[in-house]
């Protein structure tokens, strides 16, 4: 899929059944009772917000979960995040949202082998209005572990 | 909007005007484009991009500068545009025909000349709750300077105006009333008539907001016995980056400028500088000469089609496309006003707006999602932002039936 042309990317590519199911039963989803980081995401361009719960140990992620509300992509996005970075260090996070954002954004290396289930997002790149919808979560889950107060916007 | 009961859309070539505006012919993403996004921005007719054309090629100077060919060529269209403006609106003189930028330079002229002149701490200033972003900061931002208060009528769950509780906050504090002709988010028509009535029986001026009004209906500024009137060019056919702001002559005489510069002068030394007459003095710094031209020729072509003609095809067109939206399962119409022109404003259930428009999208539909620039009416009606498909003359029944099929798609889609 990533050597597609923009415009032939399918509407398909982008609504998987795995970003539909995530929309519709996000998981982790809730205020985390013992959080030792939290951030509040906000785009202002759409409305999408969301809230970003880390309980860090040590120096790696022993749990997360988010709340909020917004489109499917922005919904599916944080829930497929959480699942992907439990048990990792913030070195390990901070690499993830990189090559994240590169396949979300179709930039860089487009090879998505070790993405696991973010994978699913690589039809995202024919879509660039779209691409702060999958990264708003992101930004903010690296807002609380740089424990930055006040609101993420992504304007 | 009486004349739209009478007129019989069947007198209307909807075809022949189609091929008037080149942009709707043509395929995104492989599939022909259906443009519903037209309280956004409305496509232009060759006519307006032809005067466009012929301004660059061959008029391009500046006006009331100097005294060759050109600069008089482009001095006299700018102003048989103005009069082509102030026949459209029915003004009394050209002297009431200000151009602006658009609608938001035109309430903020209003804010900032009038307002500032006029508005005191512990006065009111009366909008609705319908009324989009650039007629509800510009206010905010004056009442904060000048210890004023904005005073907000409520809307009922049609999204119309509730003309009693409307009535009920006109008092001896407001000095001034700024409402939605026709609001952007939900098409209600506002009884504009009956509020000005009520606002001048206190003698207090009223600011309509025509943006949205203009494409779709006549507009007679005597008729309608308002004191300023405020639209955009690129909402009516013509060019983006003008406007007008009509103004009660009388008003305007005792407001002070807006801006300061050239053309807006009489005589100019260090010590005192007399101000140039109506319409200059609000008119500093050259303006938008082309856009001017431009917006004469769409308000001349729109003529020619005929607005009773155009609004009522575009009613037909309503009618359908609330019957045929209606009938979608899980799907809401937000704005059911009695009055109103052709806004499809809806929520699905469980599919957010802006899923809804990407979807839409790749079927060659374009429609806005959000909250409209209006985010006090999307908390009206508890939602987030919705999906809004928005007509023009130029649309078929064949495109809002491209919209609920694709609409039915997107209800597919995520029933996974």
């Amino acid at each position: 899929m990533p050597n597609k042309n923009m415009n032939d990317i399918e509407i398909a590519d982008l609504y998987q059944e795995l970003i539909v199911d995530h929309s519709r039963r996000p998981r982790n989803f809730g205020r985390l009772a013992h959080a030792t980081h939290q951030a509040e995401g906000f785009n202002p361009l759409c409305g999408d917000k969301v809230k970003v719960y880390v309980n860090l140990d040590q120096d790696s992620v022993r749990d997360v979960s988010f709340e909020g509300d917004g489109c499917a992509i922005s919904k599916a996005s944080a829930s497929l995040m959480t699942e992907s970075i439990k048990g990792k260090s913030r070195a390990e996070v901070e690499q993830l949202f990189s090559r994240f954002r590169d396949l979300a954004t179709g930039s860089g290396d487009t090879d998505a082998s070790g993405l696991g289930k973010l994978a699913v997002f690589s039809g995202l790149h024919g879509f660039p209005t779209r691409v702060k919808c999958a990264t708003l979560a992101w930004h903010t889950l690296r807002a609380a572990l740089e424990e930055k107060s006040g609101l993420v916007s992504t304007e | 909007m009486s004349a739209l009961r009478v007129v019989k859309s069947a007198d209307f070539d909807l075809s022949a005007v189609r091929k008037d505006f080149p942009a709707l012919h043509q395929k995104v993403y492989g599939k022909q484009l259906v443009y519903l996004d037209n309280a956004a921005t409305t496509q232009k007719p060759n006519a307006v991009i032809e005067a466009l054309n012929r301004f660059y090629k061959f008029d391009c100077s500046n006006v009331h500068r100097a005294v060759h060919a050109l600069s008089e060529r482009a001095t006299k269209a700018y102003e048989a545009a103005r009069t082509t403006v102030k026949q459209f609106i029915n003004a009394q003189s050209e002297r009431e025909i200000i151009f602006v930028r658009g609608t938001t330079e035109a309430i903020n002229l209003v804010m900032n000349s009038f307002g500032r002149q006029r508005v005191k701490a512990g006065d009111e200033i009366l909008i609705s709750a319908l009324e989009h972003h650039s007629n509800i900061v510009p206010w905010q931002l004056l009442a904060e300077q000048t210890q004023a208060r904005l005073v907000v009528a409520p809307i009922n769950d049609a999204g119309e105006l509730i003309l009693d509780e409307f009535e009920r906050r006109l008092g001896a504090q407001t000095k001034l009333v700024a409402i939605a002709h026709i609001s952007n988010a939900l098409g209600t028509v506002m009884p504009v008539r009956e509020v000005v009535r009520m606002a001048h029986a206190r003698g207090v001026p009223v600011l309509l907001d025509g943006a949205q009004a203009v494409a779709h209906a006549c507009v007679d500024v005597r008729e309608l016995d308002c004191d300023f009137y405020a639209f955009s060019g690129h909402k009516v056919f013509g060019p983006t980056g003008i406007g007008i702001l009509y103004g009660r002559e009388e008003l305007l005489d005792q407001m002070p400028p807006y801006q300061a510069g050239g053309d807006m002068i009489r005589s100019v030394t260090f010590e005192k500088t007399i101000y140039n007459e109506l319409p200059y003095k609000f008119e500093a710094g050259t303006p938008h000469v082309a856009g001017a031209i431009g917006l004469g020729a769409a308000l001349e072509y729109f003529s020619q089609v005929g607005i009773d003609r155009a609004a009522a095809h575009e009613r037909e067109l309503l009618i359908y496309g609330t019957q045929v939206l209606g009938a979608i399962e899980g799907l809401r119409l937000i704005g059911t006003a009695r009055e109103k022109i052709g806004v499809l404003s809806f929520v699905l259930d469980g599919v957010h707006p802006h899923d809804v428009g990407t979807v839409l999208d790749r079927d060659g539909i374009a429609v806005r999602t959000g909250h409209h620039c209006a985010q006090p009416v999307m908390d009206r009606f508890g939602v987030p932002a919705t999906t809004r498909a928005s007509l023009a003359f130029y649309n078929s029944k064949a495109e809002i039936d491209a919209l609920a099929n694709g609409i039915r798609r997107v209800r597919k889609l995520f029933a996974k």
